[in-house]
């Protein structure tokens, strides 16, 4: 008996004789019939991904690109954050006076999950949304920071610029590509705050990750 | 209310489905509960699924990508263990449950982990890893809202999606109010939900191991995702340190491109909604991002079982969203811990007895719990043919007893009967005689034109259904006469 390595190839191979040997595995066709582009125009677009975002229980607002420092700042001082958590590379104009801001990956120096949960909310930018879905992905770029900046505090303020949204999932993926198969980096996606139905499938929003999630959309 | 009793995956002799469906039929809040979240998942699945123009055509490609994979799986798993090598990542293969578990506990061994934060995993369960690990001395907590009150409570999952469904939140918070050490507590899901996220933040936050199952792994990118709800999947594989995946072997998908096929089916299949909170994917190991340790597990235990049957095979094609579970009527009514399997439902009824293997009592009796509606299918997102799986299996079942027991086997009852059945059906004139012979034996039956009750071995079959007598003259006799007549 070899490794189990070999051996579970061995068994796999042997459980498939019945497929031709001289088949490769792109003569199995796969048909692709299904919609990779949305057909609506970029207004239409933009509206639907703000009602969808909106169902999931999440706060949306749609801000004009040079009011948004104003608008952070009255969305902080409502929610009542006074530690921010601030991601690497966060467009410099958008941090508030007068928040404490825990800066992030700044110098190479890295907050603890302490720090993390001590904070009242971070605020992030993105890397796309999708409209079909009403879904935020983030992944791990400029302005969005690791996986844990956006998990542990309470409270995401997320900025999505009406440019980074599309329309339909397909077309997500296929740009998302690039930060996953050349560099390797982390993929969330995010629909609405955490949420359970476990419990007599009642739906409670908020369990384990933020439980506000306020989105402003800047075009 | 739960049974004692080992489940299929354990060696030994397990009870049929037949036995344990009337223990769950006899519990009306069981029934209840599963009855409405059934209908309720049911009618928001249908309105999720019909916003997508294009659901068959992405059903086909679901079902394509999936056969493509399974007919070269060998290239496909070596690719994914390349690619996940490549991006920092450990690879392991696992030919059973046995290895999976002594692999997953030496890891934690060697980060002298007495503990380890768990996000919900079937196959984590299939292989009673918690159990292993607890008598090794190390403690795995659930922390999935539901499989935490399971867990609490010492019970099983009935549910693949909603595992404490046969739970009601009175109940929820007796056993809160036993196991997280909380004083006051109202039945508010809210105030329940909040305890549980108080317990748990502690956890995520010291622990040293977190241990997952896998959605999908991709051979190209090497790239692991966990689908979820509640967050607590973020937490196990973004916080601590050394992060676990456990993935069978038939949850490969070829290309990074392929999550726009099946991102789109899981979400409005399983939960009914556009999309679900919180998808992860992570590529290996990121520098400076989530753990910087990580360990992919790779696991048979059974599944090359299921891909040496070439009808029975499409069972691997399942991404366990659990929409057969809420479609099937067999299902709404017994719920799933009649199928004694961490796979219940119609999907489990043709994927346990595969992967366990037939000539087991437990797993053989599945495929029989279900009337063969075709309602699973229907409802599938990769086109998984169940009925037609179920009827081929019932059939392996069957030869299997013929010719795998010996004497006993050749002697069973049915068999013997079926043999005699079909010696008569190919010869005309011991047809007849059969014919003639039935007539008289079942005068005495047949009241008012309608056999209620057959006697002895044969009062199975009148049970549930009524028989028509064999008639006064068959066709043949009276065309017989007929023709006598007129010549």
């Amino acid at each position: 008996m070899g490794t189990a390595r070999e051996t579970i190839l061995a068994r796999i191979r042997r459980a498939t004789r019945d497929v031709p040997a001289a088949e490769k595995p792109e003569d199995v066709p796969v048909e692709r019939g299904y919609l990779t582009e949305g057909a609506d125009a970029r207004e239409a677009v933009v509206d639907r991904f703000a009602e969808y975002v909106a169902e999931y229980k999440a706060t949306v607002h749609r801000v004009d690109e040079k009011d948004l420092p104003r608008v952070i700042a009255e969305a902080l001082e409502r929610r009542g954050v006074e530690k921010l958590v601030i991601p690497a590379g966060l467009p410099g104009e958008w941090v508030p006076e007068g928040v404490e801001t825990l800066r992030d990956g700044e110098d190479g120096s890295q907050l603890t999950n302490g720090d993390l949960d001590g904070s009242d909310g971070v605020l992030t930018g993105c890397s796309l949304g999708i409209a079909q879905t009403g879904t935020i992905v983030l992944d791990a770029g400029a302005g969005q920071g690791r996986r844990a900046l956006t998990l542990v505090p309470d409270y995401h303020l997320c900025v999505v610029k009406e440019d980074q949204i599309v329309d339909l999932l397909p077309e997500a993926i296929a740009q998302l590509k690039g930060a996953v198969k050349d560099a390797g980096r982390a993929v969330t996606f995010i629909s609405g705050p955490s949420a359970t139905s476990d419990i007599e499938l009642n739906r409670v929003e908020g369990v384990h990750g933020p439980r506000t999630l306020e989105v402003l959309i800047s075009g | 209310m739960t049974l004692e009793v080992p489940d299929a995956f354990s060696p030994g002799k397990t009870p049929k489905f037949q036995e344990l469906a009337k223990v769950s039929l006899a519990d009306t809040q069981l029934r209840r509960n599963i009855g409405k979240a059934a209908r309720g998942i049911r009618e928001k699945r249908a309105v999720a699924v019909e916003e997508l123009p294009d659901w068959q055509e992405l059903r086909e490609a679901g079902r394509a990508i999936k056969e493509r994979t399974l007919r070269h799986l060998d290239h496909y798993l070596l690719q994914l263990e390349e690619s996940v090598r490549k991006a920092g990542g450990q690879v392991h293969w696992a030919r059973d449950a046995e290895e999976a578990n002594r692999i997953i506990a030496g890891i934690a061994r060697d980060h002298d982990a007495d503990e380890v934060v768990k996000v919900k995993s079937i196959a984590t369960d299939e292989i009673k890893l918690n159990e292993h690990l607890e008598s090794e001395g190390i403690k795995a907590h659930e922390t999935d809202l539901a499989e935490l009150i399971i867990q609490l409570a010492g019970e099983e999952s009935s549910h693949i999606l909603v595992p404490a469904i046969h739970k009601n939140r009175a109940e929820i918070r007796e056993i809160f109010l036993r196991g997280l050490d909380v004083e006051d507590l109202s039945d508010d899901p809210k105030d329940l939900a909040e305890a549980a996220r108080l317990y748990l933040r502690k956890k995520f936050l010291s622990a040293k191991v977190g241990v997952s199952g896998a959605n999908f792994g991709v051979a190209e990118t090497g790239t692991v995702c966990v689908v979820e709800s509640e967050g607590n999947g973020r937490m196990c594989t973004t916080l601590p340190p050394v992060l676990v995946t456990l993935m069978g072997i038939e949850k490969l998908i070829p290309t990074w491109r392929d999550f726009e096929v099946y991102m789109q089916l899981l979400p409005r299949s399983s939960t009914a909604e556009r999309m679900n909170p919180y998808t992860s994917f992570w590529t290996g190991v990121s520098e400076g991002d989530g753990p910087q340790e990580f360990h992919l597990v790779l696991l048979d235990n059974g599944r090359t079982n299921v891909l040496a049957d070439e009808r029975g095979r499409q069972a691997l094609n399942c991404i366990r969203c659990s929409a057969c579970l809420n479609a099937c009527p067999v299902y709404e009514r017994t719920g799933g811990h009649a199928y004694n399997s961490v796979y219940p439902g119609p999907i489990g009824a043709i994927l346990t007895p595969q992967l366990v293997g037939i000539g087991k009592p437990g797993p053989d009796s599945l495929p029989y719990a279900s009337s063969l509606c075709g309602a699973c299918y229907d409802v599938c997102p990769v086109k998984i043919n169940i009925p037609e799986v179920l009827i081929h299996l019932r059939g392996r079942v069957v030869r299997n007893q013929q010719s795998g027991d010996g004497l006993a086997g050749t002697l069973n009852p049915e068999n013997v009967a079926m043999q005699i059945m079909a010696k008569t059906f190919a010869d005309p004139a011991l047809y007849e005689r059969s014919q003639k012979l039935a007539r008289i034996g079942q005068w005495p039956l047949a009241r008012s034109g309608t056999i209620h009750r057959l006697p002895g071995e044969l009062s199975g079959w009148t049970r549930t259904r009524d028989l028509k007598p064999v008639p006064e003259k068959s066709f043949r006799e009276w065309w017989r006469e007929r023709k006598n007549g007129e010549g």
